[in-house]
This record gives structure tokens, C-alpha cells and sequence, in this order.
């Protein structure tokens, strides 16, 4: 990983120069695992626009009618609107947390510095729906002791989000000041620029690859999460993934597939237009 | 553009001096030169100016005014640092114009003085570039160029020329110096290399596990250095040591007598510099010292010749000799004579100078 102080970008390789058999095999290795990765998505999409109601091979025609549903479904929308709400919440707290927690990590040596810094991977590491009931029974404690409920509520599903976008958006905007060179500061500053000046016109145009694809990342992550939004959720308040779960106990027609697709497209989409600000591959 | 005083400059790390005791007086419009090895504090004391480095102790004055206490962006001083520290995000133009920004100079005026920045240095034609897209020298004039264009009381370069390649160097250090008189700026530089220290400085300040050794200009420095390190480190010595016998002799390790032009007593060191050294096949007349040795190693530079001379198994000296003609310079093994003037380059012995 490197940070935003990198200038030069690899370009392609020069034409005239011949491959060596090494280079082949580097291609040949990242053909299969790109090719490992596209199967199940080239599928869904393919399955995604069969015309019979159970999947089954070969297609025996083809139709859009599964996006129409897919679209039309209320259940669909209403969840898909509450997972970016969800989403959108989550990373936004999750910034005011992840930016001066990465800054105190990055710069200040602290007692505890490496605990803290280990416990914001925990989320990472710690399997979703064990994340997931311990909030669950956290918020039952606060609901018993304090008379506060959160549970159920948006406010529970936001807080629960919040974890799982903060340690992405630390190690990013970690990853980027560690390549962040300092001497920029010093210099912003000899040039009349006070700390706060010096954070907004220097640091942070330096991180912000960091920054924004730490956001990316972490609302993504929020945005498929299935594990801890089952013990969050509300009643007649669903996050997509678990919309979709929902319509698959009774019922497995190729709506899934569509609304899978939208799903994939839809961060896809979004990938894209972030990399057109920020080269997402000089950071992750 | 204003004077500049430190005053018992300190700076600690622990039980470590980094800094210790730096009194220096820059004159208004001065080019003041830190010199010294590695390690010795140029670059403490330099950020401690510039207010990136809180001193121990001691204050530092600019135009009058004592600074000790203040964040570096109410100093005005200008610093280029070693690396440029250019704003990646910013074109040139916007990097120069950063200062003036800060001051809240208004914009047609900021735009007029980054123009004649540029201008300076010969870049104007760049303005609307990213530092990427500049090679290293053009990026040092540009750093050079935004440290100049809010006019800071001080210039302070750190190394300025030492990522720049030989004949790049030689340029610049031209044009940094004519520029530093032209604007009357008062500059501190900091290098290691002695001859850009030399051809650029009004005064030098050659320093040493944090504490200045000597000021003076190259000639101060050169003639009559006030230390073994100094008369080491400033230009080429070689070097006799022993003991002071009596008014103005010293007797060296190898038994020889030799005048000097100083009085002192107990253990010393003489520093020698090889073109002071006149060799012949003749006692030298005319001269205070003259000894016969045997020549240990003759060394051809081209136009000047090294010849190293033994005089007792303790005493060596190194004479440097114009290649008048070759044929007539001793070969190694012949026995001459040398000799060179009473010199006042006699010091207490160093202890943690090797002899
Ligand atoms: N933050 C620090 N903590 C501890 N010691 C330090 C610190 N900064 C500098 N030093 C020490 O202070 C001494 C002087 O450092 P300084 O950078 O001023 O040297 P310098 O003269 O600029 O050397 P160079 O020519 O190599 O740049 C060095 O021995 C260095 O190890
Ligand atoms: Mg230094």
C-alpha cells in the first residue's frame, strides 16, 4: 500500500520488450484468479435473465421480466432504501471517528497505542454474528439498566454499522499517512500556515485517496452485511441482504439474480466514479 | 530581510546536546554558512530558527524581535528544505503563491510577486505545472522561488544543493548567491560540503558535537583556524604533534625543534598546509624550519604534486608542489629537505582529535 506522495504511476510495458516466461506466468496466475472470481458473478447475471421461474438448465428462454419484478417489489425498495440509509450514516460517523483516531495512531506514540490499534481490526476479525449478538446483548443491558431501548431501533442498526466501517476507513487513512510525507507540514507551516491551515490545505488533500476509499470500502461492507443486521434489524424494517434472504424461504425464482446484479452494478457504479477522483489502486 | 541573533542556542535530547551554547550575530544581508560533520547540529539549530525544534535554552532574535516562543508560522523566515517539500496537489504557481496566500495578499498583487518569483529563478514559464511533472533542479528553483516570494526576514537553506548532480550544483550555487545579494537578503545556509560552503559564504560557522568551534570568513578559517578540528576540517593539514619547549618552539614526538608564531605550553599540535611546505634538494633558505627527510610517497594530481616526506619515525609533513617540471620532483626514497615558515596554527593537543 501506498500512500497519496507516490507520483509516478506504472504504466503499461514499453512496447519492443519482449516477455520473459516469468511474465507470462504472473499473467497467466492473475487470468485464473480474476476468471475465479468473475464465474459466480457471470452466472448470477446470466441466470439473472432465464425466462422459466425455476432455475434449472438449459434456459429455456430469455426475459427482463425478473428486473421488473426486482424493481417493483416494495419490500425490495423500502430495504434497499434503509441499507443506504444505513450505509450512508454509518460511514458518515464513522469518519469523525476513523480520521482523528488514524491521526492519534499514525502520529502520536502513546501507552496502549498498539492495544488500540489492534482493537480497531477486531471487527475484522470477529465473525459477524458473534459481533452481532454481542451488540444485541449490550443493547438489551442499556435498555434494562439505563430505560434507553435501542433495540431494534435505526439507531442500534446505525451504531452496529459503525463498526463494521471504522476499522476499514483506519487502516486506509493509516495506509495513506504512513506514505504521507511530513516535511509538507513543516513547510505549509514556515510558509504562515497555521496547524488547522496546515490539516485542511495540505494533510488532508494528501490523505483524501485514503479517506475516501476508506469510506468506499467501509460503506460497502455496510451496505452487504448480513450477520449483524439480523439481530438489529426491526420489524417491517429490513436492510436488503436480509430482504433477500427473507424472499428466499419461500420462493427462488431468478428475482434474486436481478436483484443481485442491480447490487453489484449499483457499487460497481460507484467504485468507478470514486476512482475517477482518487486512483483507488494507489491506496488499497 | 534583519539581523539575526541566537544567544546560547541549546537543544537536549536527554542527557544528548544537540545544540549547545550557539551564539551567532547574522548581519543584515549576510550569507552566514553552518559547516560541519555529519551529526554536529546544523540542522538542529537551523529548525530551531525556523521554530520546528523547541531550544533547552537561549533565544533567537530576528530584526530585534525575540522569536524563542513562536510557532514557526509567525516567524517569517523562508526555508527550503533538503527534499523541496513541494505540494504534490498544487501547480507551481499555486505552490509560490502558498505564503503569500497565508498573508492575505490580495490576489493581483500575489499573482504580480509570484510572477517576479518565478521570474528569479527563471521558471516562469512552468507556473501552471505539477511539481511531478519538473526535474530535481527545476523543483530546487521553485522551492526556492516560494521560500523568496512573501520576502521572509530570513532565507534559511538546509542542504539545498545535495540531491542535485555535480554540474547542476556548481550552477545553482552560482545563482543562489547572486540572487541572496541582488534581493540583500540575510541568509543562513547549512551544508557539509566545504567548497560549496566556501564559494558561497560572507562568513562561515564551522561547528562540532553542537558547539561552533570558530567564526570567520575563508580566510579566518583557513589561516588561522582556531583548533585542531577546524585547521582539519577547513582545507588540507598535515600535522605534527608534541610538546611546547619553551617561548614559541615546540619539540615533536620525534625529537625535532621546530618555531611557530605562538606561545603556549604543554602537549600541541602544529597544523602544516601542504603549499606552506617548500621542498629542495637544498637546506630551504629563508625560511624558519628546514629539515632533511627521506620522500615516503609522491602523489601526482596533475597540475600539483603531493609529496608526503618522513622526518623521523614519528614526524611526517606533506608538501604540495607545482608540476613546473617533472622530471626535476623527487622519487620516492630520495632524501630532501623542507621547510616552511614559524606558523601560528600551533594548538593545545585535542583529545578527541586523532594526532
Ligand atoms: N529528535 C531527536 N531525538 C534525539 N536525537 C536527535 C533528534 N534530532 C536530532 N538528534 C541528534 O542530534 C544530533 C544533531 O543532529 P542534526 O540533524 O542537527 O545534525 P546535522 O549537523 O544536520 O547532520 P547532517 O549533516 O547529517 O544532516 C545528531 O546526533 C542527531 O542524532
Ligand atoms: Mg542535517
Amino acid at each position: 500500500m501506498t500512500g497519496a506522495a507516490v507520483t509516478h504511476t506504472g504504466k503499461a510495458a514499453r512496447p519492443g520488450f519482449r516477455l520473459r516466461p516469468g511474465r507470462w506466468a504472473l499473467k497467466a496466475a492473475a487470468l485464473v484468479a480474476f476468471i475465479y472470481i468473475l464465474t459466480p458473478l457471470i452466472f448470477i447475471t446470466w441466470l439473472s435473465f432465464y425466462s422459466q421461474e425455476i432455475p434449472s438448465y438449459p434456459p429455456q428462454g430469455y426475459t427482463l421480466r425478473w428486473y421488473g419484478q426486482a424493481i417493483g417489489n416494495q419490500r425490495f425498495i423500502d430495504a434497499f432504501v434503509i441499507s443506504a440509509q444505513v450505509g450512508i450514516l454509518a460511514t458518515l460517523i464513522g469518519l469523525v471517528i476513523a480520521l482523528p483516531a488514524s491521526l492519534g495512531l499514525a502520529r502520536l506514540r502513546f501507552f496502549g497505542r498498539g492495544a488500540v490499534n489492534n482493537l480497531l481490526l477486531m471487527p475484522l476479525i470477529v465473525p459477524g454474528i458473534v459481533l452481532g449478538f454481542a451488540i444485541y446483548v449490550m443493547l438489551v443491558e442499556v435498555a434494562i439498566r439505563f430505560e434507553w431501548n435501542m433495540l431494534n431501533s435505526f439507531g442500534g442498526l446505525v451504531f452496529g454499522h459503525v463498526l463494521l466501517v471504522v476499522p476499514w476507513m483506519v487502516r486506509l487513512i493509516m495506509a495513506s499517512l504512513a506514505g504521507f510525507d511530513r516535511t509538507l507540514e513543516e513547510a505549509a507551516m514556515n510558509l504562515g500556515a497555521n496547524r488547522l491551515t496546515t490539516f485542511r490545505r495540505v494533510t488532508m488533500p494528501g490523505i483524501l485517496p485514503g479517506i475516501v476509499a476508506g469510506s468506499m470500502f467501509g460503506f460497502v461492507a455496510s451496505f452487504g452485511n448480513l450477520e449483524l443486521s439480523l439481530f438489529l434489524v426491526g420489524p417491517g424494517r429490513t436492510t436488503l441482504p436480509i430482504a433477500i434472504l427473507q424472499y428466499l424461504q419461500w420462493k427462488i425464482d431468478p428475482t434474486i439474480a436481478a436483484i443481485s446484479v442491480l447490487q453489484i452494478i449499483i457499487i460497481a457504479v460507484a467504485m468507478l466514479i470514486t476512482d475517477r477522483f482518487v486512483k483507488l489502486s494507489r491506496v488499497v | 530581510m534583519a539581523r539575526l541573533e541566537l544567544d546560547r542556542l541549546s537543544k537536549r535530547y536527554g542527557d544528548f546536546h544537540a545544540a549547545r551554547d550557539v551564539s551567532l550575530d547574522v548581519a543584515e544581508g549576510e550569507f552566514l554558512v553552518l559547516l560541519g560533520p555529519s551529526g554536529c547540529g546544523k540542522t538542529t539549530t537551523l529548525r530551531m530558527i525556523a521554530g520546528f525544534v523547541e531550544p533547552t535554552a537561549g533565544t533567537v532574535k530576528i530584526g530585534g524581535r525575540d522569536v524563542t516562543t513562536l510557532p514557526p508560522w509567525k516567524r517569517n523566515t523562508g526555508l527550503v528544505f533538503q527534499n523541496y517539500a513541494l505540494f504534490p496537489h498544487l501547480t507551481v504557481g499555486q505552490n509560490v503563491a502558498f505564503g503569500l496566500e497565508m498573508r492575505k495578499v490580495a490576489k493581483a498583487e500575489a499573482d504580480a510577486k509570484v510572477l517576479d518569483a518565478l521570474k528569479l529563478v527563471q521558471l516562469d514559464h512552468l507556473i501552471d505545472r505539477l511539481p511531478r511533472q519538473l526535474s530535481g533542479g527545476q523543483q530546487q528553483r521553485v522551492a526556492l522561488a516560494r521560500a523568496l516570494a512573501f520576502r521572509p526576514d530570513v532565507l534559511l537553506l538546509d542542504e539545498p544543493l545535495s540531491n542535485l548532480d555535480a554540474k547542476l550544483r556548481h550552477d545553482v550555487r552560482v545563482e543562489i548567491r547572486s540572487l541572496q545579494q541582488r534581493l540583500g537578503i540575510t541568509t543562513v545556509m547549512v551544508t557539509h560540503d566545504q567548497e560549496e560552503a566556501l564559494t558561497m559564504a560572507d562568513r562561515l560557522v564551522v561547528m562540532r558535537d553542537g558547539a561552533v568551534r570558530q567564526i570567520g570568513s575563508q580566510k579566518d578559517l583557513y589561516e588561522r583556524p582556531a583548533d585542531h578540528f577546524v585547521a582539519d576540517f577547513v582545507g588540507r593539514s598535515s600535522f605534527l604533534s608534541g610538546t611546547m619547549a619553551g617561548d614559541a618552539e615546540m619539540k615533536t614526538a620525534g625529537g625535532l625543534t621546530v618555531r611557530c608564531a605562538k606561545s603556549l605550553s604543554g602537549p600541541a599540535v602544529m597544523a602544516l598546509r601542504p603549499e606552506r611546505v617548500y621542498v629542495g634538494r637544498e637546506p630551504i633558505s629563508g625560511q624558519d624550519n628546514t629539515f632533511p627527510g627521506e620522500v615516503e610517497f609522491v602523489s601526482y594530481l596533475g597540475s600539483l604534486i603531493d609529496i608526503h616526506v618522513r622526518l623521523s619515525p614519528q614526524d611526517r609533513v606533506i608538501a604540495q608542489v607545482p608540476n613546473h617540471d617533472s622530471a626535476a620532483l623527487p622519487a620516492v626514497g630520495d632524501t630532501v629537505h623542507v621547510g616552511w615558515a614559524a606558523t601560528p596554527a600551533v594548538f593545545p593537543a585535542d583529545s578527541d582529535m586523532r594526532a
